[in-house]
């Protein structure tokens, strides 16, 4: 037993897990954000929606549609040039950075636009003839019914990230992924190899407990 | 005073299009309850929304209290509808809010100061019965709860209307009492307006003044509940008091039944004129595997038309089976009431 974690650098370990940890929320907090964004415009510029804008929908549900069909391996690749050109590497978290964000973005644009469509019309119905404008709809009325909802896919997504940056990983980019990749497979390093996929399970029931603590406490339906 | 003028109102699908409202005109006292009642599709709903034009009429006029409401700019148009409640069959109150907050809702659509909002919404909590309930979320109310809730919520403004889109049609009799008594009060204490849009007789005859009958998107007649009761004129009108003189002994017998088949549900069919004369239960039996027995049934002819109440005991199945069987009749125009 001594001997499986005297093989492991704890030092390089606990490096690989903060990165795993910061690549993971920064892109899911950026994804989030452009997401959410992105989702309530498609929900709202929707044919029946509150402010139809059938080109506006159109565009962004292509851009959408394509971002979320290319598979997060090669969007790393095909991000490249401008990964160097933003942040100025394409290695370790930053580099990891844009693939991350531009594949989740418009993944969590689409968890959006699904959690919105599920709230009940009659309450979309309800405030307009209280005479709601389409902006305090927005604001008190979807986004509080779709919160639940808005939440679980936020926990669903996050857990992706962290698979994604265990493949970022094997390509440079830092985290548990590389370290797993760099010496638990080019260097036939086992324990490290199990060790890491150990964190990596503990990181992502995290992300899966805390997110079904949130949507319990929130969801009053 | 509603004054509706010539509302013509096409919905262009598909399929083709649907006059939902064809030469509608009708006039709506201030302080009187106005029913509207006709069956599923006659156009009621679609009628109501043009009132605070949720729905644009094709052509027409909307009056209220002598000013043009479809001409109005939207901020003006939103201005005006704060001061028109409305109240839905499904209630449609906020899952995320709880009852006081629902409530406040619209106060804080309007802008109303925090301060007058508590206030306020106290006022209305007290007005509706719903004392001790203020932190509870609508998952954890009875249906009649909800209602409350909404009319409560359909108040906060003091509007002078109220306008009910089948706000009883999902409640059982006993809260359908009460919700209307609520009601009947409201409007005798705070002499506000009521439209009520229903498929109930019972509702009209219960608290209406007057009532307009709808039937394709027309207005058939209208008058006086007492005199459209004791001398209906049109063929829909005739039917529907025809059905509540005879659904006053149903009740009863209804009872006896469910003593009788306690298992599985009870459904009670009405077919209409139009459809009377189709094998549709051998149908809807060959489409499913559930037991179906038929328990009493009555079929009226006259000579311009036939018209039957049937009433079938459904066996072996989940709620889903019954619900699908439901949608099944429905699909084929048949009235389903679960007894
Ligand atoms: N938004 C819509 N688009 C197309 N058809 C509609 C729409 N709303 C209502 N209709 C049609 O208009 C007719 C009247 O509907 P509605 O006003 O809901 O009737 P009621 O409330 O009396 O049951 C029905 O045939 C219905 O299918
Ligand atoms: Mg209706």
């Amino acid at each position: 037993m001594s001997e499986f974690f005297s093989q492991i650098d704890w030092d390089a370990m606990i490096v690989a897990i903060q990165e795993t940890f910061i690549m993971t929320i920064i892109s899911l907090v950026i994804a989030v954000i452009l997401g959410f964004i992105l989702g309530i415009i498609l929900y709202i510029t929707k044919d029946d929606g509150l402010y139809p804008q059938k080109i506006v929908h159109r565009i962004l549900d292509f851009i959408v549609n394509l971002f979320r069909a290319i598979p997060f391996i090669i969007l790393i690749f095909l991000l490249l040039e401008i990964t160097l050109m933003t942040m100025g590497t394409m290695l370790g978290v930053k580099g990891a950075l844009p693939a991350l964000i531009v594949s989740s973005a418009p993944f969590y644009a689409r968890m959006c636009m699904i959690a919105l469509s599920e709230i009940d019309k009659g309450t979309i119905e309800a405030s307009k003839a209280m005479g709601a404008s389409n902006w305090q709809i927005i604001m008190k009325v979807l986004i509080p019914e779709a919160k639940p909802a808005l939440v679980s896919s936020i926990t669903v997504m996050g857990i992706s990230l962290v698979g994604y940056t265990a493949m970022a990983g094997c390509i440079g980019a830092g985290g548990l992924g590389n370290l797993a990749y760099m010496y638990g497979y080019v260097r036939q390093n086992m324990p490290v190899m199990y060790t890491a996929t150990f964190f990596v399970l503990v990181i992502v029931f995290m992300i899966q407990i805390i997110g079904d603590l949130i949507v319990k406490k929130i969801d009053k339906r | 005073m509603i004054e509706l003028k010539h509302i013509q109102k096409v919905f262009h699908t598909a399929k083709g299009d649907i006059h939902a409202c064809q030469d509608v005109n009708l006039t709506i006292q201030t302080g009187e309850i106005f029913g509207v009642i006709g069956y599923s599709g006659a156009g009621k709903s679609t009628l109501v929304r043009i009132i605070n034009q949720l729905e644009k009429q094709t052509s027409g006029e909307v009056i209220i209290d002598g000013e043009d409401i479809s001409l109005l700019n939207p901020k003006d148009l939103r201005k005006k509808r704060t001061k028109m409640g409305m109240i839905f069959q499904h209630f449609n109150l906020l899952w995320s809010r709880t009852v006081q907050k629902n409530i406040e809702l619209p106060l804080e659509i309007a802008g109303v100061d925090k301060e007058i909002r508590k206030k306020k919404t106290r006022e209305l909590i007290e007005l509706v019965g719903l004392q001790g309930r203020e932190n509870a979320y609508p998952s954890e109310l009875s249906g009649g709860q909800k209602q409350r809730v909404g009319i409560a919520r359909a108040l906060a403004n003091d509007p002078g209307i109220l306008l009910c889109d089948e706000a009883t049609s999902a409640l059982d009799p006993d809260t359908t009492e009460q919700i209307l008594d609520l009601l009947k009060d409201i409007n005798r204490k705070l002499g506000i307006t009521i439209v009520m849009i229903t498929h109930q007789m019972e509702v009209v005859q219960k608290i209406c003044h007057r009532v307009a009958v709808m039937s394709e998107g027309k207005v058939v007649e209208v008058g006086r509940v007492k005199d459209i009761f004791e001398h209906p004129q049109h063929t829909v009108t005739k039917r529907f008091v025809r059905d509540i003189s005879s659904k006053i002994d149903d009740d009863k017998q209804n009872e006896n039944l469910k003593t009788i088949y306690p298992d599985g549900i009870l459904l009670r069919l009405t077919f209409d004129e139009d459809i009377s004369r189709q094998p549709i239960v051998s149908r809807v039996m060959k489409e499913t595997t559930l037991d179906i027995s038929i328990v009493s049934g009555n079929l009226t002819n006259t000579i311009d038309s036939s018209f039957g109440v049937l009433i079938v005991n459904v066996l072996g199945g989940t709620k889903q089976d019954y619900d699908q069987i439901i949608q099944k009749f429905q699909d084929y125009h048949v009235i389903v009431e679960v007894i």
